[in-house]
């Protein structure tokens, strides 16, 4: 088997008294889109917090494609090619979609303009925005330099989703991408998610919406009690398996089963 | 592996019927906007678009009130000079407000660092560029230190600044001894402190250096926060600052070069002011905090952040002179030209709330 692309290992993290993450692996392999699961508080947006680098965990190790890392916030692993979906999108409402796209690694003109005045090209970044919402079937916003407050919610998931894709050369973590959505829309974001897995990129998907898990993961993480309880297939198990795994309701599989 | 999960019939059962539905997103009935709701969405698009209409109103109104003297060369450029100080406090307000801060203290920078540059240029007598370095350093300092105080200690801008502007107030009377430079003896040892204060004229008006100056922060400020990254990411920080960090902005160390820049600023004022003024008096300018937020916010610079255009406040401040000189020249007395400056704030900050309402 290949290496996979997340490996962790004995992660703990303790606030206090409370331990959200206790002794817990986790791992993502090439091309999958890896659905975490678990109840509330089980501590599944802390372990993937651990692995994005926005907390650093107290114990344990996590390896990227085989090599240890350890970062220190979030910016650090977004270098290293590793996007983020947040729930609540983390874009700019008063900004316009190409501004959103590039905030943090805009494209400054080449020549003197850029390297003494640090003006930025404007016409590259929004064609290479256009481009990517097209590419992705999100094209139906009039224009690229409309600020993303005059977008509906699935247009601004759109656009969040297009930011991680284009930039993501590891993976993508996507919190809650259908939480807010409408039927449509949420449509919409599963055929996205597909449509990145197709080339290549693999996704850790959180969610608790337990159909939009078992349409598009490959293998599902259920997290119980601040670790992982199993692995399961979907195709091996029914919803309500799942749902009696997470909530403690029936004895998981063994810990190898997918 | 991909393969299976891709299933011929796509989706949920319920969701099949999608198939058939309508296939327009969000369609929204364009008709039905009336003409306010028009307005309402070009000047949400363009937010120093009320203030420029203020402006070339107030502009009309004046010149048909106190007559041919309000539209003279000479007066249309004293106004450009008394304005020029408070317009240069004002931009470095505008960065400040446009990352959703307040900065109190701006004022309080300018008059310190005048002072320092006094003493050090004429009372010390050291070389007058040394005098000016140090007091251009010394703004940017006491800007850095409201960025730190901000951003380390978490603590509110509005607090913050509150702080600062007492201590940088009792410290500039510590430096100056409650004592001003008299206008002579700069000429005598320090003149290049009032190089702000030469002028060219033509035709009756007289552009000072200072006005040319304020002009030029502007222009260079604009640049900074449109074409460049950095200005992108203030905007960012403004507009939702946990979705600035999220996306990738070192969001404290962005919002400490921003204090800093707006200290510098405030120095560079403080060097012009003495041009302005003849003299440096450690009492001048007590306003000033307030004068430079009033410009700013009749310039349509949301006092909630990431909103409006720094030229904003150069028309809030242009705005505000042509009120005080048009109501003098209408022989109107002072009382009436502040009570009309309060209307003003009041009815910008309704319109900014009205335009936010804007529907998307």
């Amino acid at each position: 088997m290949t290496t996979p692309v997340v490996q962790a290992r004995g992660i703990v993290k303790r606030y206090g008294h409370v331990t959200a993450i206790d002794h817990s692996d986790f791992e993502l392999r090439a091309g999958e889109v890896l659905a975490v699961i678990g109840d509330n508080g089980a501590g599944k947006s802390s372990i993937v917090k651990a692995i994005c680098g926005a907390t650093t965990p107290d114990e344990g190790e996590i390896l990227i494609e085989g090599k240890p890392v350890r970062f220190n916030s979030p910016i650090e692993a977004r270098e290293m090619g590793i996007e983020i979906v947040y729930q609540n999108l983390a874009l700019s409402p008063a900004l316009s979609i190409a501004d959103n796209m590039f905030t943090g690694r805009e494209i400054r003109k080449e020549g003197w303009q850029g390297k003494y005045l640090r003006m930025l090209d404007k016409p590259a970044m929004e064609k290479f925005a256009r481009d990517k919402l097209t590419e992705l079937g999100l094209m139906t916003v009039q224009s690229i330099k409309q600020p993303v407050e005059t977008l509906s919610g699935g247009q601004r998931q759109g656009v969040a989703v297009a930011r991680a894709a284009a930039f993501a050369t590891k993976f993508i973590i996507m919190d809650e991408p259908t939480a807010a959505l409408g039927v449509k829309e949420s449509r919409k974001v599963l055929e996205l998610i597909q449509d990145v897995r197709a080339r290549g990129i693999p996704i850790i998907l959180i969610s608790h919406n337990m159909p939009h898990v078992f349409e598009v993961a490959d293998r599902i993480h259920i997290h119980r009690l601040g670790k992982r309880l199993c692995t399961i297939d979907p195709k091996d198990y029914t919803m309500s398996d799942a749902v009696a795994f997470m909530t403690g309701a029936k004895e998981p599989p063994a810990e190898d089963a997918a | 592996m991909s393969e299976s999960a891709t299933p011929t019939q796509k989706g949920q059962d319920f969701e099949q019927v999608l198939d058939q539905s309508d296939a327009k997103v969000a369609a929204f009935e364009v008709k039905h906007h009336t003409v306010l709701q028009r307005i309402q969405h070009v000047l949400h698009n363009n937010p120093t678009l009320v203030p420029v209409i203020v402006l070339v109103l107030s502009l009309f109104a004046f010149g048909l009130i106190a007559g041919g003297k309000f539209f003279s060369p000479f007066n249309l450029s004293l106004i450009m000079q008394q304005v020029s100080i408070i317009g240069m406090l004002a931009a470095a307000q505008s960065l400040i407000i446009i990352t959703a801060g307040i900065d109190l203290s701006v004022a309080a920078i300018m008059v310190l660092m005048s002072v320092i540059m006094g003493n050090l240029g004429v009372n010390l007598g050291l070389p007058t560029p040394i005098a000016i370095a140090v007091g251009l350093i010394g703004g940017a300092a006491a800007g850095m230190m409201n960025g730190l105080l901000i951003t380390k200690i978490k603590l509110p801008p509005f607090i913050t600044t509150l702080g600062t502007w007492s201590i940088f107030f009792a410290l500039n009377l510590w430096l100056s001894g409650a004592q001003s430079i008299r206008s002579q003896d700069i000429d005598e040892k320090a003149p290049l402190l009032k190089f702000f204060g030469n002028a060219v004229s033509f035709g009756g008006a007289r552009i000072t250096f200072g006005v040319v100056l304020m002009v030029a922060i502007f222009g260079v400020l604009w640049y900074m926060l449109n074409k460049t990254a950095w200005g992108r990411h203030v905007y960012a920080i403004g507009d939702d600052k946990d979705a600035a960090e999220m996306s990738g902005i070192r969001t404290d160390r962005t919002l400490v070069t921003v204090y800093m820049l707006a200290g510098l600023v405030c120095a560079i004022a403080g060097w012009a002011s003495v041009g302005r003024v003849g003299s440096i008096s450690p009492q001048s300018f007590y306003e000033g905090n307030l004068q430079s937020i009033t410009a700013v916010v009749i310039g349509g610079i949301s006092l909630f952040g990431g909103r409006g255009s720094i030229m904003g406040a150069l028309f809030g401040a242009l705005i505000v002179g042509v009120f005080q000189s048009g109501l003098r020249l209408a022989g109107v007395d002072v009382l009436w030209q502040v009570f009309a400056i309060g209307w003003l704030i009041i009815i910008a900050v309704a319109i900014d709330q009205w335009i936010r309402r804007v529907s998307a």
